[in-house]
């Protein structure tokens, strides 16, 4: 899949001479360095880091809330991290002129920012709320009132800054400088780590929280890691390639449904590799039909996430969580 | 039967209750002692789950203490709640691996000692042959049978059970509380059941905890309960006589009949007949109906003498006189 994802886009360059590129080796056409180095090599990290991020999230919110729809974008993270993202972005308009010259890291900041302080608003209902079902309605309600400023700082900003705005959510997987990708990873790995770590907690879970506790789990503080982890990694991987829908909520069901198993120790690296694996899919997808042009690659997975979810919700009977 | 070296879990002064309202019980001394199962019988509502969970540390007693013998932690009490875990995708081995969770640090590696209490675990409850199977196959009985084997494997010297026999058929009711009992007493375990199960407690409890009208609990053992009227106090029985453990039936029909015979054939005989609403008498009867066989009667009233097949024609015809 990562090879097929190297030999594919807008100039055509053959499979053997990618490989020479990768073995260092010379080329018929010196430009062909720079694109699969700099331009594809670096989409294509891109997509494994975010897609293993991104699914890894949505696992932990799934057995966090027992709920087998949940996920970051469900329960408003990354509309907190687009809210944070777009006054930015789009800011100006109104008056409030945070950074004069956003660059990349003060973006993953303020998305990062903003999916922790929605999800810090999320955690205080859920201890007020024990019902699944109010909290997910209040996540939406969350994402639907930030959608609404957001559209308000549309209506009054400049048609540029918008359209930064609007590509930004699209999301896009490709343009990430090395130094870039090396924060993603960075964070991947922390993410994961934690989300290992974490494991044990996430498997006395799926009982609930009685007996998570009777079991001897500081139920406590495993949820402030596994909030920590999840927001980190939803913030940064929103921050740099906008809101990727879908992911984080097909690839664990996706996952769990090949491997017929429920342990965490087993889940957690299997969706991080079925998230990469689903990105790459959905990138290359992105850019085969027309070759030239590049579709937005949240058309795709929401193309691709979609019938998914809706397969989940009709076979609910044989979903766990 | 009850030394002090016997003592497994000791409440003491313990007011339970949530805060900023009423306690649910006030000022308990009680103490749960090896080898005995104690059923713990109530109406809804009187607070046995949430005694339940405090007895398990999971809850803070608003006054009081609970003590247990060793300097163990709260994970040294298994519970088993009436939440169904039904929808997760674990085998009846996985689940039961939980029990060993306390043991285990974030790695979950599991010992040949901990696979060995698993195994014994579930030998122990007889479900050795459902251990590869998914807990959303299982009927309620197994589901209940794997819930006390994790239970089991948490090696714990005391096990808390809510209403273990909610959901479950006759026959599963017994099997459950007859292998509590065996449990309590091969194990040299204190096992506490939460219950609604009158005539199974009354058979089988070594201990009965009733809870009174004074947010206390009086303790004794079945027959001495019975006896002293505890039972009728707290549960207000409308046409149920505990002390002959029958209903009591309308004698509707104004007829007394004398009945000869032994056995179980003269017990369902008499039932019959008080069932339809006649009085069983010694003497001075309006008829007489001796058991021959449990395929045979013979009705002797005024006239002559009358021979049936079943008890339905010996209604029938004492109906028609």
């Amino acid at each position: 899949m990562f090879g097929l994802n190297l030999s594919l886009g807008s100039v055509n360059i053959p499979f053997l001479d990618i490989l020479k590129v990768l073995f260092g080796s010379e080329t018929a056409d010196a430009t062909w360095v720079e694109i699969v180095w700099n331009f594809r090599m670096t989409k294509a990290l891109t997509c494994i880091l975010a897609g293993g991020g991104l699914a890894l999230a949505g696992l932990q919110m799934q057995t966090l809330f027992r709920n087998a729809l949940a996920g970051p974008d469900v329960l408003g993270l990354s509309s907190g991290a687009s809210l944070a993202v777009s006054l930015i972005l789009m800011g100006k308009a109104g008056g409030i002129s945070l950074i004069s010259e956003p660059g990349p890291w003060t973006l993953v900041l303020v998305a990062s920012l903003g999916c922790v302080s929605v999800f810090l608003v999320m955690l205080m209902i859920a201890r007020k709320l024990h019902d699944n079902v109010s909290l997910l309605i209040v996540g939406l309600m969350i994402g639907a009132g930030t959608s609404s400023v957001v559209s308000v700082l549309q209506y009054i900003s400049r048609a540029e800054d918008m359209q930064t705005y609007l590509i930004w959510t699209f999301g896009s997987l490709g343009g990430l400088s090395w130094t870039e990708l090396l924060v993603l990873a960075i964070v991947l790995v922390v993410g994961s780590i934690i989300s290992i770590h974490s494991a044990k907690s996430l498997n006395a879970w799926m009982l609930g929280d009685t007996y998570a506790r009777s079991l001897g789990i500081d139920i406590r503080s495993a949820r402030l890691w596994i909030i920590f982890s999840t927001s980190l990694l939803t913030g940064s991987i929103t921050a740099f390639c906008g809101p990727i829908a879908f992911i984080g909520l097909a690839v664990p069901h996706l996952v769990k449904l090949i491997l017929q198993s429920s342990n965490h120790k087993a889940l957690v690296p299997a969706v991080v590799i079925g998230g990469a694996v689903l990105m790459l899919f959905c990138d290359t997808a992105a850019q085969l039909p027309g070759s030239v042009q590049i579709l937005p690659v949240n058309a795709v997975t929401s193309l691709i996430g979609a019938p998914v979810v809706i397969w989940v919700i009709l076979r609910h009977k044989r979903i766990y969580q | 039967m009850s030394q002090d070296s016997d003592i497994l879990l000791q409440g003491i002064n313990l007011t339970v209750g949530y805060p900023n309202r009423d306690p649910l019980f006030a000022d308990l001394n009680i103490a749960l002692n090896a080898k005995e199962l104690v059923c713990f019988m109530g109406p809804n509502g009187a607070g046995k789950s949430t005694l339940l969970r405090t007895l398990a540390c999971l809850q803070q007693p608003l006054k009081g203490s609970v003590k247990l013998p060793s300097s163990a932690a709260s994970s040294s009490i298994s519970i088993v709640l009436t939440e169904r875990i039904s929808n997760v995708g674990l085998t009846v081995r996985e689940l039961v691996t939980f029990g060993r969770y306390p043991f285990l640090d974030w790695r979950i590696q599991l010992s040949k000692m901990d696979h060995d209490r698993i195994d014994q675990s579930i030998a122990q409850v007889n479900i050795r042959h459902l251990a590869d199977k998914k807990i959303f196959e299982l009927s309620d009985g197994q589901l209940q049978m794997a819930m006390i084997a994790r239970a089991l494997a948490q090696d714990t010297p005391v096990i808390l059970l809510d209403e273990p026999t909610a959901h479950l058929d006759l026959n599963n009711r017994v099997e459950v509380m007859k292998l509590l009992r065996q449990l309590a007493r091969d194990t040299n375990r204190a096992v506490l059941v939460a219950t609604h199960e009158l005539d199974l407690a009354l058979q089988l409890a070594d201990v009965i905890w009733i809870t009174g009208k004074q947010k206390n609990i009086v303790t004794g053992i079945p027959e001495d309960l019975v006896l002293n009227g505890t039972f009728d106090d707290a549960f207000q029985f409308k046409g149920f006589d505990l002390k002959s453990g029958k209903v009591e039936h309308a004698r509707y029909q104004g007829k007394k009949i004398k009945l000869n015979g032994s056995g179980a054939e003269y017990l369902w005989s008499r039932n019959a007949l008080e069932r339809n609403g006649y009085q069983v008498v010694d003497d001075q009867a309006d008829c007489h109906l001796a058991v021959i066989s449990a395929q045979q009667w013979e009705v002797s009233g005024s006239e002559k003498i009358q021979t049936f097949n079943t008890l339905h024609d010996v209604l029938q015809f004492l109906n028609s006189i």
